[in-house]
């Protein structure tokens, strides 16, 4: 009976074990990026839990350091804020980035697949709840002359994670140097033009739409 | 630094409107507001109880004058009297304010004794009188600043400067006089835009002061490097533009203000729409505010009129309250030392209280004179109760009585819940009391960072002193116990290691 518990049980808890050790993993990567996110694919370090961990962490704190974020840094006007656009503001340029980047890079040789981009991505992002999160504390324990140190720390941790997402990018679709930072000027390019692609694509069905609408009005009028 | 949410969540929402396609919700229409107003923190329009009512509108009939008003240019106060520049009539009408109700006209004045040339004046612009009663006349037309003793006979006059910077062929035209106590005059004249025109007491030109700086996009500085000469003649010039009225304060600061404005300009900091100047003619004016002090924040179209408030006047209270007179929207704007908006109002129309062109504002007291040049109007403003709590609030923190500036912002609160200076005033009559953290908490509210900081250094300093002997034991604690463990531990290791336990 016994047994069969514990044999029931190992399964669970070699996952949660294995997803822990993930999690841990993001801190390798932060400090060894080169060494970590070769690892994280290849070897297979990383978990899609532990990376959907670090996008649901980063936002939650950009939502809590919208209320706790001392004023001196940051004034919400609260009558106009849509939370849902507030985390869109970071899950769209995130969606296009992965899209993007796997798109380009897969007809050049890269190695990385759509999952895995993701994975990188999310890891490569670690720095900014770890930094963020005690800044947000922080920024409440000074005034506007010692802002500085805030402001500068804050954009320390968002260079980081700008720095970690493009070695994350080279290292699973084992690109060397000048291939790598030319595929994530491309991916940014990627990005614009799918922007554009999908500006288009809804205008074009709001007004697709706008025409239907109006000919059932125009109908009703007449019936 | 600061960023402002709303801004980006403005812009992201355009984007997310464009590529999700989500109905917008109409964007606010151009906010109705009532006659008097205020900007918050964010630029919204927050109303406000009013802080002037008209007491009385003076035509030239109601003064009892013979011919009416025409086209009147500038008003002036001395003591109880006040001075109207009758510029259509050639003349100035020189009342007596008995008591806040009454205006009696003293004195017309339309030519004087003595001197060469016409003793009477051709289109007189703007007037000026110094403490013994000489008054300093802007008599455009006639190309001269006069300077007449008090019975009116003729003293000496400030004619166009020998300056070789100045074309031989322009016709002096001086459109606004000021003096100073030691009765050198300033003057603006039209065509001239070096600054202002400086002339001693005996009437020598002594230079000009406080042009405006010169400013210019780099993109234009590109076209000009590029352009040929007959490209060049038809740009126009980057040159300094005219002031359009000057104002001397009780302390001797001059404060000008500058209609030939954009929108642009005024929005990125590159033209004033005020300035107040020093002896060496730098501008001084402190702008503390959100926004610089230029008058109207939105510059739609509304009722035939758009663009950036143009500001044709300004008057400066005792309590270095300026307040600026907006020809456009018809509009009076006060802001006080630090540059923040004490009260916004009026308007257009032919109601008592709107404008038609106002064109010169003076000061008695707290009270306001507007000069209408289409309505040949004078509109007198006395203050309200609010007005007046609010003077005072101000004048008692000025005089240093703290408390009792605290105790008046919290009535002027009570009659306005959105007047942001009264919660700052609290706050900074509560920071004068070293309540730093009561203070902290109406600074926050209205996004005060420079006086929130201030407090809470306070704050924090007295937070610490207090608790100074917990501090020293959470960081010992923090510190040592660590080590102490750690030194256990290896104790305990080599204990557990050394020979002479192990059998």
């Amino acid at each position: 009976m016994i047994a069969a518990k514990q044999q029931e049980m190992t399964p669970r808890r070699a996952k949660w074990e294995k997803y822990k050790d993930s999690l841990k993993f993001s801190l390798y990567c932060m400090s060894h990026p080169l060494d970590g996110f070769w690892d994280l694919t290849h070897e297979k370090r990383g978990t899609y839990a532990a990376a959907n961990t670090i996008l649901a962490l980063t936002l939650i704190i950009r939502i809590m350091k919208l209320r706790y974020t001392s004023f001196i840094f940051l004034t919400v006007y609260w009558e106009e804020l849509n939370i849902f656009l507030y985390l869109a503001s970071v899950l769209f340029p995130l969606a296009l980035w992965v899209v993007g980047n796997w798109a380009l890079t897969t007809l050049f040789d890269g190695k990385g697949r759509l999952g895995q981009v993701y994975m990188a991505t999310c890891y490569a992002l670690a720095p900014y709840p770890l930094v963020q999160f005690p800044l947000m504390i922080f920024s409440n324990f000074v005034t506007v002359d010692e802002a500085e140190f805030y402001t500068v720390i804050s954009a320390l941790s968002l260079v980081y994670a700008a720095i970690l997402v493009v070695t994350a990018m080279g290292q699973i679709h084992e690109f060397s140097g000048g291939k790598n930072i030319l595929f994530t000027v491309a991916s940014l390019f990627a990005m614009l033009v799918m922007v554009f692609i999908l500006m288009i694509f809804f205008s074009m069905i709001s007004q697709g739409v706008a025409y239907f609408i109006s000919l059932g009005k125009e109908l009703m009028f007449r019936l | 630094m600061r960023n402002k949410l709303v801004r980006t969540g403005a812009a992201l929402a355009a984007v997310a409107v464009m590529v999700l396609g989500i109905p917008m919700t109409g964007q606010a229409a151009a906010h109705e507001h009532g006659y008097t107003y205020n900007y918050d923190y964010w630029g919204d329009v927050q109303d406000s109880a009013d802080l002037y009512t008209v007491c009385k509108v003076y035509t030239g009939v109601d003064l009892g004058l013979e011919t009416n008003l025409k086209n009147p240019q500038a008003l002036y106060t001395k003591g109880d009297y006040l001075y109207l520049v009758d510029t259509g009539n050639n003349r100035i009408i020189e009342m007596l304010r008995e008591d806040t109700e009454t205006l009696t006209v003293t004195r017309i004045i339309d030519s004087f004794k003595g001197g060469e040339g016409p003793n009477t004046f051709n289109t007189p612009m703007d007037v000026a009188i110094d403490d013994e009663g000489y008054m300093f006349i802007a008599d455009q037309n006639n190309s001269r600043i006069l300077k007449l003793d008090p019975d009116l006979n003729y003293v000496m006059e400030f004619v166009k400067p020998d300056d070789s910077t100045l074309d031989a062929d322009l016709v002096f035209y001086p459109t606004k006089v000021v003096i100073d106590t030691a009765d050198r005059v300033y003057c603006i004249a039209s065509g001239i835009n070096k600054g202002l025109l400086k002339y001693e007491p005996d009437g020598v030109f002594s230079g000009f002061v406080g042009a405006t700086p010169v400013t210019y996009e780099w993109t234009d500085y590109i076209w000009k490097r590029l352009a040929s000469q007959e490209q060049l003649a038809q740009m126009e010039n980057f040159v300094p533009t005219e002031y359009s009225n000057i104002y001397i304060d009780y302390e001797g600061f001059i404060y000008t203000t500058n209609s030939s404005v954009t929108q642009e300009d005024l929005r990125s900091g590159q033209a004033d729409a005020v300035r107040k100047l020093n002896l060496m003619g730098n501008d001084i004016l402190v702008r503390n505010g959100e926004e610089e002090p230029y008058g109207d924040l939105y510059m739609g179209t509304a009722a035939g009129h758009t663009g950036p408030s143009l500001f044709k006047d300004v008057t400066v209270f005792d309590n270095d309250i300026y307040v600026c007179l907006d020809n456009n929207r018809g509009r009076c704007f006060a802001y006080n030392d630090q540059g923040l908006l004490v009260f916004a109002f009026g308007g257009n129309g032919n109601m008592d209280g709107y404008f038609r062109s106002p064109i010169s504002i003076e000061h008695m007291g707290h009270d306001l004179f507007v000069l209408d040049n289409l309505d040949n109007s004078i509109t007198v403003f006395t203050t309200t109760e609010f007005g007046d709590l609010v003077f005072q609030a101000i004048e008692e923190f000025d005089q240093g009585n703290y408390t009792l500036s605290g105790e008046s912002w919290e009535k002027v609160m009570a009659l306005n819940g959105n007047y942001d200076l009264a919660y700052i005033g609290i706050g900074r009559s509560l920071l004068r009391q070293e309540r730093y953290h009561e203070a902290m908490d109406y600074f926050e509210v209205k996004y005060d960072d420079e006086n929130w900081s201030k407090a809470y250094k306070q704050y924090r300093k007295e937070w610490v002193e207090e608790h100074i002997t917990a501090i020293v034991i959470v960081l010992v604690a923090v510190f040592l116990v660590p080590m102490i463990v750690g030194r256990v531990r290896s104790i305990k290791r080599e204990i557990d290691k050394a020979d002479i336990f192990r059998q």
